[in-house]
């Protein structure tokens, strides 16, 4: 998996938890998954189990504390997958 | 003063139909929802038979989101979600904008567990140590209050939102408070109902009772058998049903569509004495319940016209009827017709008292009594009490205009609700 399909893989996760009133279209990679894209905290979770599953690595404590955007999310996974 | 208090809406997710139309049609016809369960038999249950929705999964997406159906096990929520939005839209309401909370409208939907098979989950993940894997919803759908929160979620609601358990009283006790929050002028409507879970992991406890019937895994529809002779215990069942209680005032003023008014009612307990225990009613604690919905209702006993009854199929049948009979003073030919949906759905426990009060009131707006089914022998000492001919073999084209509904419940707990036919 390329480092461009990670990102995809990553967006593909995000997607289903955006409220009704974000679109897709508008992720970035500095997007705050919180502030902007306006996903419910309880929702962070899940995406971090979706993260898990499909990347197959588990996240720590701290490092689920350091996802704030969808850049942080991405770096953490290219650390755990290399 | 009271308020007088009106149905506007109702909606049901029962073993044999999973909509009102549905339901009602089944319950006209006699129509069963009782079906074996191979997963009962390879689990070594003794009754293999049980009553449960048949919800395909794209109906789902009616009332869920994809998201929400993600990793969503809770079945009883699944039910009462489906009963209660359809009793909603079908009072004409509608959910309110997003900046907008209706502070006259609450909702009391109760239970009696909720989400047993996420609750197996979440222990099996805890067990092996991965607590974190439970995800987001472990909790809101395994809280008993996980259905009143989601229901009042999507309505809006901005009155009181709970969940009341009284075992298979629940649904009828729910509806009382439902109509005393509005009748003493505290809400101007509520949505009332219950559910309960399907699944071995509910109903393994009465197999383990030694309550539930064991020869008709074979015979599923003739298996739930209250009234009869040959009842042998009651059928387990599943679902959920709903009402949307409304002030007569409110339901004028927007011109809604009524079904029925409700009258009044009561609930109480026989404190386990006199004869009652856990699991055994205090005859005179049933009694004093219905006389007390009666002078609640301010009517005399001769004015009712229909009973439906609690009547599971166990032995406590015939001690049901003798209860009536005393707390009415009416008996043999001068009893009201009565019946039991059970026969039709199983005992669906916390359900039980919504999903029959939904039928109840069908009665009441379609002008006739639903017969009984499995009940072509009664039971010798239900004779001893009442005439054959008030026990109906099919349903009577023959209008109630009053109907008492009752539901008892383990704890020794009772409530009994009147509804009246309703004339503009």
């Amino acid at each position: 998996m390329s480092k461009e399909d990670r990102y995809q893989t990553l967006i593909g996760i995000i997607k289903p938890y955006l409220p009704d009133d974000i679109s897709a279209d508008s992720i970035n990679r500095d997007s705050h998954l919180i502030n902007e894209l306006n996903i419910n905290s309880a929702n962070l979770v899940d995406i971090v189990l979706d993260v898990e599953d499909a990347f197959d690595i588990t996240l720590e404590n701290e490092e689920m504390d350091d996802m704030q955007t969808v850049g942080d999310a991405l770096n953490i996974i290219e650390s755990k997958v290399n | 003063m009271r308020k007088r208090v009106v149905i506007t809406g109702m909606g049901v997710c029962a073993p044999n139909g999973i909509d009102l139309q549905a339901f009602a049609g089944a319950l006209e016809t006699g129509k069963s929802g009782i079906r074996f369960y191979p997963e009962l038999e390879r689990l070594n249950f003794r009754c293999q038979i049980a009553g449960k929705p048949d919800i395909k999964k794209d109906y789902i997406n009616n009332y869920f989101t994809s998201l929400e159906q993600r990793g969503l096990m809770a079945s009883g929520l699944i039910y009462g979600v489906i009963a209660g939005v359809d009793a909603w839209r079908d009072a004409g309401l509608q959910p309110t904008e997003d900046e907008t909370t209706d502070w006259e409208s609450g909702v009391i939907f109760g239970t009696g567990i909720l989400g047993i098979d996420k609750l197996r989950e979440a222990i099996h993940l805890i067990d092996e140590g991965k607590v974190k894997r439970l995800g987001s919803t472990s909790v809101t759908q395994t809280m008993a209050s996980g259905i009143s929160a989601y229901l009042g979620g999507i309505i809006g609601a901005g009155n009181q939102v709970t969940t009341n358990s009284s075992a298979c009283t629940t649904g009828t006790e729910g509806l009382f408070m439902a109509y005393e929050r509005i009748s003493s002028g505290k809400a101007t409507r509520m949505l009332a109902g219950s559910c309960s879970d399907s699944g071995p992991y509910v109903w393994g406890g009465f197999d383990a009772m030694r309550i539930l019937p064991r020869n008709f895994n074979n015979r599923p529809e003739l298996a739930s058998r209250p009234m009869s002779a040959s009842a042998s215990g009651f059928v387990p069942g599943s679902g959920a049903g709903a009402l949307v209680l409304e002030s007569l005032d409110s339901a004028i003023s927007r011109n809604a569509k009524i079904y029925a008014e409700v009258l009044g009612g009561a609930v109480n307990c026989g404190g386990q004495r006199s004869g009652g225990s856990m699991t055994a009613p205090n005859k005179t604690a049933v009694q004093k319940c219905i006389r007390e919905a009666l002078r609640d209702s301010e009517i005399g006993a001769e004015e009712i016209d229909s009973i439906n009854g609690h009547l599971t199929a166990t032995a406590k049948d015939p001690v049901e009827i003798e209860n009536w009979c005393k707390a009415l003073e009416r008996e043999k030919e001068d009893f009201p017709l009565i019946n039991s949906f059970k026969s039709m759905v199983g005992h669906c426990l916390a359900a039980a008292g919504s999903i029959e009060s939904v039928g109840a009131v069908l009665q009441l707006s379609n002008g006739l009594v639903y017969g009984n089914v499995n009940c072509e022998d009664p039971h010798p000492e239900i004779l001893k009490w009442i005439h054959p001919s008030r026990i109906p073999q099919a349903s009577v084209r023959k209008a109630p205009k009053i109907v008492a509904k009752a539901s008892f419940g383990f704890g020794d707990v009772n409530a009994c609700v009147i509804f009246k036919q309703y004339n503009s």
